[in-house]
């Protein structure tokens, strides 16, 4: 959609300021978040303080302008420099894809990792957290919510501490060390709240019970109940856990640092690597690569209105979805 | 509550597997990890660890950063978060599109960002360069930490100001308004509060990424003194496992405290979102 494409138009204007926006954004920062105005403002308001207002207003506009010049200022440039001869030169060096090339051919390997172990972690958290997420719906007791505070705990701690509670206890294992498998579970255990809330939001939100008690009452046994309507019914939950899985996996790096091995470099940790020791050329073909794919992810949740908490910002599309778009997997 | 549709034996049989996966590496994992940390006599291994002045100065300026990040974080996204909430214009929705970009950026890339505005060869250092005659470089200290962890915040908290603004009431407004208040009063009196409990739950879910963070301090630099670089210098240079261990454990605990702090102020589930 219009949306994810990076260097459209906005920033131009600005591309000066990046830096300003942290100190500009100081002074008018007290008085203007008062200023969004009224769309039915009356005759009365406009007498009142029209200058205070128009000042607000502007410092608002700039405000959000340069937020906007400060998140894809860096973006642009980036994706610049990955494809620019030299980048002490700048631009007037040329424009190649050379890097590009020398970074496939050098890091693919990541790139394939990452989506296996993407893949990997989808379909375990699809088949742990969906039942789950449906049960915490279900249930509204008291040990019911306690599983879904420890559920969540992953997510509330330090991804560097679960990091080092897995070598700790699994380290020694050294087959299960060595292999991709042992990064999959870290993003596991960090993406499977995830999945969970986003199924047990949506399922909580469908009056399920009644659905079930009239399907039951024809006979449907519950396997057909759960094949038949639960999953239907959560479906846009599925999706947007589905999509939050994905990409969180793909971008993990807090965990996946301590959990890799020479062997299992996924792609951030391959960034990381680049950013450290390779020229800034190549860095930034690297971070090419990771918004390419990136990129699908994203303008699928944008799509749906699923933030990145997992969680549907809106059920407006709910409709959408569920008729449109098939699962991802 | 017996609910005849849907057996007891069902949902232990349908919550089992995430239970185990959970228990078995997370938990178990987990208290291993705390009882490594323990060392064999908990008190006094805590009580060295918590008087070391070298561990309770990154403590503290992790959770300085992490305080300024989520203020300054919390300004601007709500300026920018009522804007958009609030306004149609066109092009809003490329802006909107553009703000919540980087949302599935990792730590790692948004330090790379950093380095593109204010490192060696940033935006920032050129232009300087060409206005003062002095080549500004921060982009590998804390100043650089901070601009990076708001990078990362300000696409999430916008989202969040959004959508609490979108619920709000607008004939309060427009009642203050004719009762003559000024914008000033408006926003203190009627528009925070309205807004503080999404406020509260993004703010909390903010201090608690950055207090956890680690990409982003090591692509910037690995001597930047946090609490997470710290553990992670302790656990691969020093390969003193017991203290990265109880540095872990006393990060994980503050970070669990403020967001169950921040929920029972906010009522609302709180949950962070590295």
């Amino acid at each position: 959609m219009s949306g994810a494409s990076p260097g459209s138009g906005a920033d131009k204007r600005n591309d000066t300021l990046p830096m300003n926006s942290i100190t500009a954004s100081e002074s008018p920062s007290s008085p203007s978040p008062s200023s969004p105005s009224q769309p039915a403002a009356g005759p009365r308001a406009r007498r009142a303080w029209p200058s205070t207002r128009a000042w607000l207003a502007a410092g608002q506009w700039l405000v959000t302008l340069l937020l906007c010049a400060f998140l894809i200022v860096p973006v642009v440039m980036s994706i610049m420099a990955g494809l620019t001869v030299n980048y002490f030169r700048g631009v007037s060096s040329g424009l190649t894809l050379r890097w590009l090339i020398e970074v496939w051919t050098q890091y693919h390997d990541s790139v394939w990792l990452s989506l296996e172990v993407a893949a990997a972690t989808l379909a375990i958290t699809l088949l742990t957290g969906v039942p789950a997420g449906y049960v915490l719906a279900r249930s509204k007791t008291r040990f019911a919510r306690i599983v879904e505070e420890f559920l969540v705990l992953p997510i509330a701690l330090p991804g560097l501490a679960s990091a080092l509670a897995l070598l700790v206890i699994y380290g020694g294992f050294t087959a299960f060390r060595m292999s991709p498998m042992f990064i999959v579970v870290g993003h596991v255990v960090f993406t499977l709240p995830f999945m969970v809330r986003a199924v047990a939001a949506v399922c909580a939100s469908s009056d399920l019970r009644t659905l079930e008690e009239g399907a039951a009452s024809l006979g449907a046994s519950f396997f057909t109940r759960f094949m038949t309507i639960v999953l239907p019914n959560a479906r846009p939950g599925i999706v947007a856990g589905a999509l939050a899985v994905l990409t969180l996996s793909i971008g993990e790096f807090n965990l996946t640092w301590m959990l890799h091995t020479p062997d299992t470099k996924t792609l951030p940790v391959g960034l990381a690597d680049t950013y450290a020791s390779m020229r800034i050329e190549i860095g930034s073909a690297y971070t090419i690569l990771f918004f390419i794919m990136t990129m699908p992810l994203l303008v699928a949740m944008q799509w749906l209105g699923v933030d990145a908490t997992g969680q549907r910002s809106a059920s407006k599309k709910r409709a959408v979805s569920s008729a449109k778009l098939d699962d991802p997997q | 509550m017996n609910d005849v549709t849907f057996p007891l034996r069902w949902r232990i049989a349908l919550l089992a597997p995430a239970l185990a996966v959970f228990i078995a590496f997370w938990l178990l994992p987990m208290g291993a990890l705390a009882q490594l940390s323990a060392d064999g006599h908990a008190f006094s291994t805590y009580r060295a660890m918590l008087t070391n002045p070298r561990y309770m100065s990154s403590l503290g300026a992790t959770v300085v950063l992490s305080a300024a990040v989520t203020a300054a974080t919390l300004v601007l996204s709500v300026i920018a978060g009522l804007l958009l909430a609030r306004r149609e214009f066109a092009l809003k929705r490329t802006l909107l599109a553009l703000l919540t970009f980087p949302l599935a950026f990792p730590g790692v890339v948004v330090g790379f960002m950093v380095i593109m505005l204010a490192g060696r060869q940033g935006l920032i250092g050129a232009l300087s360069l060409k206005l003062t005659g002095d080549r500004w470089v921060f982009a590998y200290s804390m100043s650089g930490l901070f601009l990076g962890y708001l990078y990362f915040s300000i696409p999430r908290v916008i989202v969040t100001v959004m959508a609490s603004a979108t619920k709000l009431d607008a004939s309060l407004e427009e009642a203050a308004r004719s009762l003559g208040a000024s914008p000033w009063q408006i926003m203190r009196d009627i528009v925070l509060p309205a807004l503080s409990p999404g406020l509260i739950a993004a703010g909390a879910v903010c201090f608690a990424t950055a207090m956890g963070a680690f990409g982003t301090a090591f692509t910037l630099a690995t001597d930047i003194d946090v609490l997470p670089m710290t553990i992670y210098t302790e656990f691969t240079l020093n390969a003193n496992m017991v203290t990265a261990a109880g540095l872990s454990i006393v990060l994980g605990i503050v970070t669990w405290a403020v967001l169950a702090l921040a929920r029972s102020a906010s009522g609302s589930a709180v949950a962070a979102s590295a």
